[in-house]
């Protein structure tokens, strides 16, 4: 069972607590209806599913709630770090 | 006591007799032994029968790589566990062990007829032979292939055992107490850190325990090891799995040691987290394959040497000695030092250490170089052996009655792979040792190539004069795969190790290849002329030996498998004998019946009651959010499809909830309880799901909006009471609430007391007619429930449940998320343009709805089906054709997915799911039935009953 850091409780804590949220950094466009079909096809359901290196989301949901990112390895699933929602691509 | 016990130099001097039972022969043991070390004290060397072949088989080692002696233990009671290995098995007073996969007996088993057949039991015989006809499968051959293949037999009755678990964190955490292992627990433990020291043995002491030289210093080590309070010592605890970040899984086994377990727990699942793993598991010898290598009394030199010195048991009388390595040779003259006679010792090296030659000399044993075991005589037992120069000549016979293979060692680096750390070929070990760490651990003694064994060559088959195509040569004993298949698989087309591995199955047997993976790696790289490195490895999983369910399980089963959630009115319910249903993790009342009433019976009862008079539901489990803010009203306006900014305070509406892909994912009625305060409903089913996802948007999309959501679904018992006689049942019980229709309009909802418990009252309807709901505080809930239970006596009040709830809402064609919608249904597909604000500049889910896809024509739609024969209620899920005459397969245009028995209408009704649905009004379409009969039914709308809405609005 893997260890994660929560940016807001700032505490290690077991796999258990957390629930994946997909790949991090797709914003919701700000106008929709402007969007062609591809784009927002794109938006939906285009991801990067890397070997190795991936910025992802995590809810600490069986904790404080929040959703947070972080950078994790898919070949080794090891966690690089994480950081709040809302700040920059790490 | 026997022939077969060796008084000196063993570890059981003195233990008491132990009386135990196998296949119902009584036999004497000592305490401490093994099953397998006591059978061998007895003279019984056959313990099995093989997986395929049902060939006679005797132990093959001494310890957690045994393949072969797999036996079943009855501790009565339906504690039945088969396929453990004797080697594993400690013997306790009255012990009822059992071979296996054998019939009539262990001697005389009907099944060995596929060892004359093996010739037409090639690798990839199943893959080959079972194809077709393709009926034959099902009916003939899987069945066959059942009964004659398996090992032991399932256990028949419920595991009455209770099995214990705990988590535990420790600096240290070494797997394996043999001297490296001990070693690293007293240098651990003596810079303070906390230190757990596990071993799979119900002794510790590992290799130790089988070199007299080695008995004090042990001795010693363990008494410091048990003084110190930061070391915890665990025998018996089987450290099955490595996982993420030092997490390790252990099984400590409690209790099948005892004669009488008592009332402890069976087995403890330990969760350890540890700061440091040290791995000391040692390293498992390899066998060598030869013509007979199976026959019983053929076994590991080590395992021989173990039986000797730990539990003082003898092998044979006359031991022939097959190496390739010279760890072989001193297990050999450790038993001739013992007395134990000495037949020959045969290696395939042409020179070895003159120093063994030395000692093989003043030991009076014979030995030949360069020559090998070319067969095996004998068939419940060895009786002799034959044996060939390596270039085949010089062919000669021996008499024996135990065959030692000594082919060199495998380091166990199975935990070491289940953490993901990297393996490096070693020519030196033949075999794979630790290469680059994933996790903070460190291999010590032999399973990290530190351990010197002495040195060897390593083959992959013994070469032998005689007719490889006709050799039985074993490379996996469990799974009966021989180096002819290996060959047949190469000559087939295989070329990785993955490859070679399923097709023959090497490897796929309880004991995962521990004592074959190598040999089927060597043999695959000389018939490929490949190095092994090129080959590939296959990857040790989890578990590291086969573990119990039990133990995984812990508590959690039977009513402690999940939790059951139960809403404030449930006791209510089981009083009044209501029949359950789960829908989610709660449990609903499913309906009430009278004496004597079907579920059919109480259902039409329960529908007209409420259409005539007034029924009581228990809709407590209805998930429910409360939204809180300034932004409240604009962030439901983004959530859901219609618009919520103009809903005044006391009124109700009802949402459509879509996902980004803008197919339906949930529903619900919410109120607007002031400004800034919104009491929002979702399915019961849909609670957990919805809040995860609006608290998504909240947090990550719009951190902007000042909004909180709170999940209050617990804090809320609700009470729906609906039927044209509601109004006059509350009336008496509320205060402050005007409840007539002009003041308090359907789809309105009112703060006030009912019983003097402060309620939000909503006036809503989920069946058509008249009806409230009323929330109040949980605690509060089975009070109010029986204060309007004893009002509504006088106007017939009828509770009902979740199957009345289903038909009446069908019969107003109100849609249940997740029946009447599968996750691919948009609102206009379910018919609810209604709902869609068309006018908001965008919603979740709104971009979607234009879609090429999502506006394309031919969509399955949701309609109403009513069925020629008023009285034939289809089967929810069955499938609809436009044409029943086309031939199989026919072209399914959708299905059923709500169907009733109508007490209202007298009458079935259906709603479906469709192809192009709404054009299809007045159509007929047919339902073809397992049976045989193809009902008919019309396309209609989905609107069975009051289509103008008159009595709910009453």
């Amino acid at each position: 069972m893997i260890l994660i850091h929560c940016p807001y409780c700032d505490d290690i804590r077991p796999e258990l607590e957390f629930a994946y949220a997909g790949e991090a950094h797709i914003a919701r466009p700000a106008d929709p209806s402007a969007l062609s079909d591809a784009e927002w096809e794109k938006y939906l359901f285009i991801r990067a599913n890397p070997r190795g290196r991936h910025n992802e989301r995590w809810r600490h949901v069986h904790g404080c709630g929040r959703f947070f990112n972080a950078v994790r390895d898919t070949v080794t699933d090891k966690f690089e770090l994480t950081y709040k929602a809302g700040e920059p691509r790490k | 006591m026997s022939a077969h016990r060796i008084a000196n130099a063993c570890r059981l001097n003195g233990a008491a007799t132990v009386n135990f039972t196998f296949d119902g022969k009584p036999y004497q043991g000592k305490a401490g032994d093994s099953l397998a070390s006591a059978l061998l004290a007895n003279g019984v060397v056959l313990m099995g029968r093989s997986f395929k072949y049902h060939r006679p088989r005797g132990l093959l080692g001494a310890g957690a790589e045994e393949p072969n002696a797999l036996v079943s233990v009855d501790r009565g009671g339906g504690r039945f566990t088969p396929n453990l290995r004797a080697t594993a098995v400690e013997i306790h007073e009255g012990l009822d062990a059992r071979s296996q996969n054998r019939w009539p007996s262990l001697e005389t088993d009907f099944g060995s007829i596929n060892d004359r057949l093996g010739r037409f039991f090639p690798a990839g015989f199943y893959n080959k032979t079972f194809m077709w006809p393709r009926s034959f499968w099902e009916k003939l051959y899987e069945p066959s292939i059942r009964r004659m293949a398996g090992l032991g037999d399932a256990p028949s009755d419920p595991d009455p055992d209770v099995y214990d678990a705990t988590y535990a964190h420790c600096d240290v955490l070494i797997v394996g107490a043999g001297p490296a292992g001990i070693d690293a627990a007293l240098a651990a433990s003596a810079s303070k850190k906390k230190v757990f020291l596990i071993d799979e043995q119900d002794e510790l002491g590992g290799g130790a325990l089988a070199d007299p030289a080695l008995w004090g210093w042990l001795a010693e080590s363990l008494k410091d090891l048990a003084r110190l309070p930061n070391v915890t010592l665990l025998p018996r605890t089987t450290a099955f799995g490595y996982y993420h970040d030092n997490f390790i899984g252990a099984v400590e086994r409690l209790t099948d040691h005892l004669p009488d377990p008592g009332h402890q727990a069976r087995e403890k699942l330990w969760r350890i987290r540890a700061g440091e793993v040290v791995l000391a598991q040692g390293a498992i010898e390899r066998p060598l394959v030869f013509e007979g290598n199976d026959v019983p009394g053929v076994m590991l030199a080590g395992a021989a040497r173990t039986y000797l010195h730990r539990f003082g048991v003898a092998v044979g009388s006359r031991v022939a000695l097959m190496a390739t390595h010279d760890s072989g040779w001193k297990d050999l003259f450790a038993l001739a030092r013992a007395g134990v006679g000495v037949a020959v010792i045969v290696d395939l090296r042409e020179s070895v250490d003159p120093a063994l030659l030395a000692e093989a000399a003043e030991l009076g044993l014979r030995v030949e170089l360069g020559s090998a075991v070319i067969g095996v005589s004998g068939r419940l037992a060895v009786t002799g052996i034959e044996i060939a120069r390596a270039d085949g000549s010089g062919r000669h016979k021996l008499a024996c009655d135990a065959v030692l293979m000594a082919g060199g060692w495998t380091p166990s680096v199975h935990l070491w792979s289940h953490s993901l750390g990297k393996l490096e070929w070693s020519e030196e070990w033949g075999a794979y040792l630790p290469g680059k760490a994933n996790e903070n651990v460190r291999c010590v003694g032999a399973c990290g190539g530190n351990w010197s064994f002495g040195s060897g060559v390593h083959v992959g088959q013994l070469p032998t004069p005689k007719n490889p195509a006709l050799l039985k040569a074993f490379v996996d004993f469990q799974n009966d795969v021989t180096a002819k298949d290996i060959a047949l698989a190469i000559r087939e087309g295989m070329k990785s190790v993955e490859h070679i591995k399923r097709y023959t199955t090497n490897g796929m047997a309880t004991d995962q290849g521990k004592t074959s993976n190598l040999n089927a790696l060597q043999l695959a790289s000389s018939a490929l002329d490949r190095p092994v490195q090129a080959i590939g490895l296959t990857t040790f999983r989890p578990p590291y030996t086969p573990q119990t369910f039990g133990a995984l399980a812990g508590h959690a089963k039977d009513a402690l498998f999940q939790p059951t959630r139960k809403s404030p009115i449930d006791s209510w319910a089981e009083a009044q004998g209501a029949v359950f249903e789960p829908v989610a993790q709660w449990r609903r009342a499913r309906y009430f019946p009278r004496t004597g009433e079907d579920m059919h019976a109480a259902v039409n009862r329960e529908c007209l009651a409420v259409r005539e008079g007034v029924g009581i539901f228990d809709a407590s489990t209805l998930g429910k959010i409360e939204v809180v803010g300034p932004d409240a009203a604009e962030f439901l306006n983004r959530m859901y499809t219609n618009p919520w900014k103009q809903l005044e305070p006391g009124r109700c509406r009802y949402g459509l909830l879509l996902r980004e892909d803008g197919f339906i994912t949930d529903d619900g009625v919410s109120a607007r309880m002031a400004p800034d305060r919104f009491h929002l409903t979702t399915t019961t089913g849909g609670a957990a799901r919805v809040l995860n996802m609006m608290e998504d948007y909240l947090q990550t999309e719009w951190p902007d909006l000042n909004v909180w959501l709170t999940s209050t679904t617990e804090q809320y018992a609700v009470i729906a009471l609906q039927g044209p006689k509601t109004r006059e049942v509350i009336a008496p019980l509320v205060e402050g609430i005007d409840l007539s229709s002009d003041a308090f309009p359907h789809m309105a909802v009112r703060e006030g007391t009912i019983c003097g418990v402060p309620t939000r009252l909503f006036r809503v309807s989920f069946t058509g007619e008249l009806g409230f709901e009323i929330n109040v505080p949980a605690a509060y809930g089975l009070h109010v429930w029986k204060q309007v239970w004893e009002a509504g006596q006088a106007h017939g009040i009828t509770p009902y449940g979740t199957e009345t709830m289903h038909v009446l809402r069908a019969e107003k064609g109100f849609i249940i998320v997740g029946q009447d919608t599968d996750g691919t249904v948009t609102p206009y597909d379910a018919g609810l343009d209604w709902a869609v604000g068309k006018k908001k500049p965008d919603f979740v889910g709104k971009r979607s709805l234009a879609r090429p896809d999502i506006v394309a024509s031919g969509r399955k739609q949701l309609v109403g089906l009513l069925t020629d024969d008023p009285n034939e209620v289809l089967i929810e899920g069955a499938q609809i054709v436009a044409d029943p005459k086309q031939a199989i397969p026919m072209t399914m245009i959708g299905h059923v997915t709500s169907s009733y028995w109508s007490a209202t209408l007298g009458r079935s009704i259906a709603m479906a799911l469709v192809a192009g649905g709404f054009d299809r009004m007045g159509e007929t379409l047919h339902i073809p039935s397992a049976s045989g009969k193809t009902h008919t039914a019309k396309v209609v709308k989905p609107m069975f009953y009051d289509a103008e809405g008159s009595r709910l609005n009453g």
